[in-house]
């Protein structure tokens, strides 16, 4: 009887990938919350609880030719799509070697053009009328690419999501939204956020397909990101889909956490699709203990590496403050 | 050399670099089909199709960011506001995306945008139709503001503006796009963007203005020179960021300065350059800074004596000029 993800037409090595993925995420992220409490970065914001959506989205679009338009939690698409752990440190630091910015930017805030990962900023969604860009650019140069863009629920609620959809859905281009759900928008939960039963069933009004998924669940985020793919490769448009998860920590280093129940996070967390998927790759004899234990220590040695490198590095000198606000 | 109205100068140097770079395309609110509400890309939806000149949902912020999105792909778009008074609802597309990209990814996008938007009132728009915009905008790092005064700048700035790698807004005087005829070259030629022009050489007061006003204040100074007086005329051509060495050169020139805009006068653009010219002129100066401008009420009303009484026009010009030279 096949399995899951021979279904989807994975191979086991490919599964094996998306869990390292989702590790590598999680340890970098954790390493950050460490080098913030030690007083070392002076801030950090989190992808934990989503790493399942954003590895199994990006293992679903094309690594060569696609662009993405991440927002600040999506460590698991930057590293996906080739951003290195050496430079995700870099960023934290605010050194002048990080690709993202050069230290000017607070971490999380994505970009890296070799890598197609399209800048974003902090005012939350401006970066869905730009993935629609690069969509119309897509159509009007007759390129097989597809544009993929990501939010939280709350940012759903902004102008830009609607006129960046309803765009997309007039002129029918290739582009992915996918909506981070993790119940929380800092402190006010979903249901003072939306009043429509979820986020995807707003795909409605901008004729395109709209589908919720596990967001703790990476195969089922790849299969629909693949779907939606597809179809866009295709000329049948955009597709809107809202992957369920669970935000695990505070909104960001600053924050206190102290609008929750602590019984209500400890119950997300046995959701943890770190732990979920581990325990279906190894009942399918695809994850050993030795390769477990393999894998642990190269992505320690990985992030250990990267946070030295990244400590030591230079800042910029302060005169390059003025540097690029217009082309040389 | 052809007689051109200013907007014919801007649909022909839209023409012109759309047949010279297919990157290039129109985006905005009707003009495709209908070319434009004031018919500024009249006949270009014919010539080039609907993805070139793309008629788009009625949503400010989707122009502008699409647009950027575009932009940072590599496309040349040309964003269309339908009027200077509608692009509030993009101000967050403009100046937290398109004026920062370079500057947040440390030189790594960049977003070579054009967003036309015709300004400025005269022509019974009332509060909504009228407005100056460019002060919004005119301390923003990364941005640059280009008000053309007349048809032959109009065609030289806007080419520079689209071959520009940095976003450019470009505004044009509503009122200018009919009224105005010269004569304009249909070769090839472009503008630099950041530079003042020098419109009318003189030695006894310097007027600096930029936009329609430059049009009245010729006017005035035309009349002036039959009382003896000679006015020289910087138009400021591109508001920000500002040529600093030219407006002080000019204000040097007679020691005389009168500032003009139709925007209203606090907080506008010609405060940074009175700005200037009290950092750096002092000892050339041999009378105070004067400044004409509209006054500080929200918007221009729409009734005709409301409307005129808040409006430069050449008598008021030439009024604040004879004053300036009498100093």
């Amino acid at each position: 009887m096949a399995n899951r993800h021979t279904k989807l037409g994975l191979s086991d090595q490919e599964v094996l990938d998306i869990y390292k993925s989702m590790l590598l995420a999680r340890k970098v992220d954790e390493r950050m919350w460490l080098l913030n409490r030690s007083g070392k970065i002076p801030f950090t914001i989190s992808c934990q609880g989503q790493e399942a959506a954003q590895v199994g989205a990006s293992f679903a679009l094309n690594k060569e030719k696609d662009y993405v338009a991440p927002y600040y939690r999506d460590l698991g698409i930057v590293l996906s799509f080739g951003m290195t752990v050496r430079d995700i440190m870099l960023f934290a630091f605010a050194k002048a070697e990080d690709p993202n910015s050069g230290g000017r930017q607070m971490p999380g805030h994505f970009g890296q053009k070799k890598n197609r990962i399209i800048t974003g900023s902090s005012p939350v969604t401006t970066q869905v009328p730009h993935a629609v860009g690069f969509a119309l650019a897509a159509k009007m140069e007759k390129k097989d690419f597809v544009s993929f863009v990501t939010l939280g629920e709350g940012s759903s609620n902004q102008g830009d999501f609607h006129e960046g959809l309803n765009f997309a859905g007039v002129h029918k281009l290739p582009v992915i939204t996918m909506v981070e759900n993790n119940q929380y928008a800092i402190s006010v939960p979903l249901h003072k956020q939306i009043a429509s039963k979820n986020v995807s069933v707003r795909s409605v009004s901008y004729g395109m397909e709209g589908i919720t998924v596990d967001g703790n669940d990476p195969l089922a985020v790849y299969e629909a990101v693949r779907d939606a793919r597809a179809r866009a490769i295709a000329g049948e448009g955009g597709t809107l889909i809202e992957a369920v998860s669970y935000r695990f920590t505070a909104h960001s280093s600053d924050d206190d956490d102290n609008y929750r129940e602590k019984e209500e996070i400890e119950q997300a967390k046995k959701q943890d699709a770190i732990v979920l998927f581990a325990n279906y790759l190894r009942e399918e004899k695809i994850l050993t203990v030795e390769l477990e234990k393999k894998m642990t220590a190269e992505i320690n040695s990985i992030v250990n590496e990267a946070t030295d490198y990244a400590e030591e590095a230079p800042y910029s000198m302060p005169e390059d403050t003025l540097k690029y606000v217009y082309e040389d | 050399m052809p007689i051109m109205s200013y907007i014919q100068a801007i649909t022909l140097a839209l023409r012109e670099e759309m047949l010279r770079d297919d990157k290039v395309f129109i985006l905005g609110e009707d003009v495709g089909k209908k070319g434009g509400v004031f018919r500024a890309t009249d006949g270009l939806y014919d010539e080039f199709g609907e993805y070139r000149v793309l008629d788009t949902p009625l949503a400010e912020s989707a122009i502008a960011g699409v647009g950027i999105g575009a932009a940072m792909y590599g496309m040349r778009p040309v964003a269309e506001m339908q009027f200077a008074d509608f692009i509030l609802p993009a101000v967050n597309q403009i100046i937290s995306e398109a004026a920062k990209t370079r500057y947040r990814s440390n030189n790594d996008w960049s977003v070579p945008i054009t967003i036309r938007a015709p300004y400025g009132g005269g022509v019974h728009g009332a509060l909504y139709h009228s407005q100056s915009v460019e002060a919004i905008f005119a301390n923003q790092p990364g941005l640059k503001i280009v008000m053309p005064s007349g048809p032959y700048d109009a065609k030289g700035l806007l080419k520079a503006a689209i071959r520009d790698n940095d976003p450019v807004l470009f505004f044009e005087h509503k009122r200018a796009y009919r009224l105005l005829k010269e004569e304009v070259p249909d070769d090839d030629y472009v503008l630099p963007i950041g530079k003042a022009d020098i419109k009318r050489e003189g030695t006894d007061i310097t007027v600096i203005t930029y936009g329609l006003c430059v049009h009245f204040a010729l006017q005035a100074a035309e009349k002036l020179a039959e009382e003896g007086i000679s006015t020289h005329i910087l138009d400021l051509r591109t508001v920000y960021p500002l040529d600093k060495e030219s407006i002080i050169k000019a204000a040097s020139k007679t020691g005389k300065v009168l500032l003009i805009t139709e925007d209203n006068l606090e907080g506008s653009i010609i405060g940074e350059v009175a700005a200037i010219i009290a950092e750096n002129c002092l000892f050339d100066l041999d009378a105070p800074i004067m400044r004409l401008a509209g006054p500080d009420v929200p918007a221009m009303p729409y009734a005709p004596t409301m409307e005129k009484y808040f409006m430069v026009n050449p008598d008021k010009c030439e009024k604040a000029m004879r004053e300036l030279a009498e100093f």
